[in-house]
């Protein structure tokens, strides 16, 4: 799913568990009968999940555009020159690690 | 909202919580019922009256419509028959005669004719002559929320001078 994609399935879940909570609420209360404001409810539970679980087409209108491959070897990511590193030493250091002097330097 | 785990937990908690909101307001409901029971007992017949602990056997004759205490949102409404006097010691002696479950609003009006399911005994001697009330208590329970609880007190009541 793509982010478009994401809001949208949020959006979906919000509006259609109230809705369905709103009609299942009004059906049992006409109807005076608890069991089928229930059966309405969970019915609608189900239906909103069929809707926004699965991994459906049109939660993927808009797909980000990755960075091709070849693209991405052309620039690499620079590497910073460490002074009393011993041997090939760590990409990442902590703030923790070894001093925050070295961190900042 | 990025994989399958998350939407279903989303779609889970949101369900359970809109759920909980439904079930109080139908609750909440309930509040506009305004109930106009009704009853009547009659007792028939003193069957027994021992004198070892006092215990009396009576016929009851019950009539009662609790048709207006249901509601979309009861599930039973549980009633029982209680003799109340007062003694000596005791300014409140409660003793349980009859009870019964109404599952729905169609056996809500009934007309029993019965001898009392549980012995009324006293703690003592005191129960020659003795003046009580008949009260018909009734729990309405709900399907979801709170229990509510009432009674209608019956009185003039009186039990014979000598045992029999």
């Amino acid at each position: 799913m793509d982010w478009q994609g994401q809001k949208l399935a949020e959006h979906l879940l919000q509006i259609f568990l109230i809705a369905f909570a709103i009609t299942a609420f009004i059906v049992g209360y006409s109807l005076a009968s608890f069991q089928l404001m229930l059966a309405v409810y969970a019915g609608g539970v189900v239906l909103t999940s069929l809707m926004i679980i699965p991994n459906w087409p049109w939660f993927n209108k808009h797909p980000l555009k990755w960075l091709e491959p070849g693209e991405a070897e052309k620039y690499p990511k620079p590497v910073k020159e460490k002074e009393g590193a011993a041997g090939g030493g760590t990409k990442k250091k902590g703030w923790a690690q070894d001093g925050f002097r070295e961190y900042f330097r | 909202m990025h994989s399958f785990g998350y939407r279903a937990n989303a779609l889970l908690t949101l369900s359970v919580t809109i759920l909980a909101i439904i079930c109080g307001i139908a609750s909440f409901s309930d509040t506009f019922n305004s109930p106009s029971p009704s009853a009547s007992i009659q007792v028939l017949n003193v069957n027994r009256f021992q004198k070892l602990d006092d215990e009396v056997s009576l016929t009851l004759n019950i009539t009662a419509d609790l048709q207006s205490l249901f509601t979309w949102n009861t599930k039973q409404v549980f009633v029982f028959v209680a003799a109340e006097y007062e003694t000596l010691k005791n300014s409140l002696n409660q003793v349980s005669l009859w009870d019964g479950i109404i599952p729905s609003q169609e056996h809500a009006k009934f007309w029993i004719r019965t001898t009392n399911k549980y012995r009324f005994t006293d703690q003592g001697s005191n129960l020659r002559g003795k003046e009580f009330n008949l009260t018909l208590h009734w729990h309405v329970m709900p399907k979801t929320g709170k229990m509510i609880a009432d009674k209608i007190v019956l009185t003039g009541y009186v039990l014979p001078q000598e045992y029999r």
